[in-house]
């Protein structure tokens, strides 16, 4: 069916345009920006609110950064401990070193069920190793079941969030959308008619297909089970339903405690939604029997993630919860939404992780898409520094490009190259001066600013001007002043 | 008091009316200021893009030059960031023990500047006069990294004749962010212009921060946009006087 055709193909970050021209398209489309600038304003607000009330937020965020932290310092014993614990409870586990792996899998899975069609919930990770396009393939078609993954599966759009991911498509998109590919050309864009809609659509799914693929928010070490939290109550449905579950984890969702979930929980509604807690918080261990799936999997996934594990700067990026907090809070993906990042991750989160889980071949653009403002790091319930780990992988990127020698004449490292030998001598710096003086002084116009430069001076003067270099320099002024004594000099 | 000043590089060259009226300033308020001619950059620039080594030179070459400093004086946020947040990081990846330790016993030293009118000096009105309807904007690195908080409101109330208008998102980032102006400069615009339409409606004359490097973004704007508007550095309102008024109000 050509509704399951590869919803996320356009973003695989070895594909994706550089971010800078990545966010062309977006800066100019006056209807995404407002879409998204309005979708996160509300989202911001309620968040706000809600984290106002909490007079213990800042210790939340430090039990749950120490959660997360000691979870990933132990992840080996952890990850095995849940192992046995989900196996003695009836599951099966699956180890998946990469996407590779962990499609072939789901698919010997699926066939041993002999299952032409699978129902889907909550798993970006699905998304991050391109699933549905590698089932659509092999003859399985795959329906999502959250309400924002089917207006994005049925608009044949990517996501552009990852707790709201159809954030970027506004009320009477959704209507156009299910008007078109559900046949009911009367429907109107009034919420409740679009979410029955939903609703009709989805229960004949629900009720169909007896074979569900589901993400998890975390693991639980202590007892074997699995949580997923949501909204809408579609994610209890596929989750009951079905006579099989596959559950795909990357490998650091892990808590070690049933009480953990205490402190991630009341962060996780509160930064994601703005609400004191998920409506539907769903919690299984293994199988129940004549109780929900009978015969149930896990398959957790590297992908990249032991390697981020192993650099221990990088290592907190693993803590993030996916609570999206980041990027609602983030200026740049304010204005640019999600898609310009070129991954099922946007927004400062995607900007660390994406780039990591690619081994830094691709997506090198990604850690320069950000003003370095800490707006992200401030929100996030688990403090990843963000800012900390973006300067980290810039360093590294500017490694590479170094090794590789592609970037010998790129004006902005040969500019950069030239002010570090002028800042290493106060004589050099303070010739610069002078010379940029005279340079600047071509380009300056008679009311004393700089209206065009050329090269990378382009770039800051296509939309702002500059105030021409001053006659004189502050340290020249310094010098001429009537000293007290000669010391400084 | 003796105080170092430490202008940065960018202050030296292209904002040396900020310079100036830190000295007037601090020299009013009977702090005996000193300026190390040596002195060049912080090594922000090179850290932020990723030149990391080369921001280690700039990082120990300020260690060096100001070692021996009573205290530091710097009218920019976003460069005591650098140096609070970054340079430990720098010297413990160089393993430069030494540097280290120099390091930590300089740094309490380290003053932004409103950080070292209400911490240090513990003064609020210093005796300024500026009667301009005046917008503040909060820098990034003042609220997040250094958490200046009130200080900058607390100096600017005590102004004589200056109206302060209050500005609506007032944390949100302007899009300058250093070389992301330049290397993501349409994002950077767009920024910029969400920015400036808040700043923009609060009537205000004058735009001030703490950092010259967001005022230039702003600035750059304004005059390109004939906003009729204005920039101009705290320091500089903090040390106008009925006498001796700012030089950007001139």
């Amino acid at each position: 069916m050509s509704q399951t055709a590869s919803s996320h193909a356009e973003l695989d970050p070895c594909k994706a345009l550089p971010f800078p021209m990545a966010v062309l398209p977006v800066l100019r489309n006056p209807q995404l920006r407002k879409n998204v600038a309005h979708a996160i304003d509300v989202i911001q607000a309620k968040r706000g609110k809600l984290v106002a009330e909490k007079t213990d937020w800042q210790e939340l965020r430090a039990a749950a950064s120490a959660i997360r932290a000691h979870a990933l310092e132990n992840l080996g014993a952890y990850l095995e401990q849940f192992e046995e614990r989900c196996t003695v409870a009836g599951g099966t586990v699956h180890w998946a070193a990469d996407a590779d792996e962990a499609r072939r899998i789901i698919l010997d899975l699926l066939r041993q069920e002999k299952a032409s069609e699978v129902i889907k919930i909550k798993t970006m990770t699905s998304a991050e190793i391109q699933l549905n396009p590698f089932l659509e393939a092999n003859g399985v078609s795959a329906f999502e079941t959250d309400l924002a993954e089917i207006i994005l599966q049925l608009g044949e759009q990517e996501p552009s969030h990852i707790v709201v991911p159809a954030l970027h498509v506004n009320r009477s998109q959704v209507r156009e959308i299910f008007a078109r590919r559900m046949g009911l050309k009367n429907l109107s864009d009034d919420p409740k008619e679009l979410t029955n809609a939903a609703r009709t659509y989805l229960r004949q799914k629900f009720l169909s297909i007896p074979t569900a693929i589901s993400g998890a928010n975390f693991l639980i070490a202590e007892t074997g089970s699995v949580a997923v939290v949501e909204s809408e109550g579609n994610g209890r449905m596929c989750l009951t339903l079905p006579r099989t579950m596959i559950t795909l984890a990357g490998i650091e969702k892990v808590l070690p405690r049933f009480q953990d979930l205490e402190v991630m929980l009341q962060l996780l509604a509160r930064s994601a939604t703005g609400e004191r807690m998920n409506p539907y918080t769903s919690l299984w261990t293994g199988v129940t029997a004549g109780d929900g799936p009978q015969s149930f999997h896990v398959v957790l996934l590297d992908n990249g993630r032991s390697s981020i594990l192993a650099k221990p700067r990088q290592r907190q990026t693993l803590k993030c919860i996916r609570c999206a907090a980041c990027m609602n809070a983030c200026p740049v993906y304010r204005q640019t939404g999600g898609h310009a990042y070129g991954s099922v991750y946007p927004g400062p989160i995607g900007a660390i992780l994406t780039p990591q889980l690619m081994r830094m071949k691709y997506a090198r653009s990604l850690p320069y898409a950000s003003s370095l403002c800490g707006a992200c790091y401030e929100v996030c319930p688990v403090k990843i520094n963000i800012p900390e780990v973006l300067l980290e992988l810039r360093a590294q990127v500017v490694n590479q490009e170094r090794r590789e020698g592609d970037r010998l004449f790129d004006p902005m490292y040969m500019g950069l190259r030239i002010a570090n030998l002028l800042f290493s001598r106060a004589w050099l710096f303070h010739a610069a001066q002078r010379l940029g003086r005279i340079g600047l002084g071509l380009f300056t116009r008679k009311d004393g600013w700089i209206h065009s430069l050329p090269s990378i001076g382009a770039k800051w003067t296509q939309t702002r001007d500059l105030r021409g270099l001053p006659d004189e320099s502050f340290h020249e002024w310094w010098a001429k002043r009537p000293q007290p004594d000669e010391e400084a000099l | 008091m003796r105080a170092s000043l430490f202008i940065t590089c960018y202050n030296d060259t292209l904002y040396p009316e900020t310079g100036r009226a830190v000295v007037r300033l601090l020299e009013r308020l009977g702090v005996d200021v000193d300026f190390h001619p040596q002195q060049t950059c912080c090594g922000q620039m090179h850290a932020n893009t990723g030149f990391r080594s080369e921001a280690f030179s700039q990082a120990k070459r300020f260690v060096r030059l100001y070692q021996e400093a009573e205290t530091v004086v710097i009218p920019s946020s976003s460069c005591v960031a650098m140096m609070r947040d970054q340079y430990p990081g720098l010297f413990e990846e160089l393993g430069n023990e030494e540097l280290r330790r120099q390091y930590a016993a300089l740094l309490p030293r380290v003053f932004e500047l409103s950080e070292f009118l209400i911490d240090r000096l513990g003064v609020e009105d210093v005796g300024a006069s500026f009667p301009h309807r005046v917008t503040y904007h909060a820098s990034c690195h003042g609220v997040r990294a250094l958490h200046l908080g009130e200080r900058p409101y607390r100096l600017l109330a005590k102004v004589r004749g200056l109206a302060l208008a209050p500005l609506a998102n007032v944390d949100r980032c302007c899009g300058f962010g250093g070389t992301f102006s330049v290397k993501n400069a349409e994002v950077s615009s767009a920024m910029l212009a969400v920015k400036l339409q808040d700043v923009i409606a609060t009537g205000a004359e004058y735009c001030t921060a703490l950092d010259n490097s967001c005022l230039m973004h702003l600035g750059g704007a304004m005059h390109r946009q004939y906003a009729g508007m204005k920039t101009i550095h705290l320091a500089e309102i903090l040390a106008s006087t009925e006498d001796a008024p700012a030089e950007a109000t001139l």
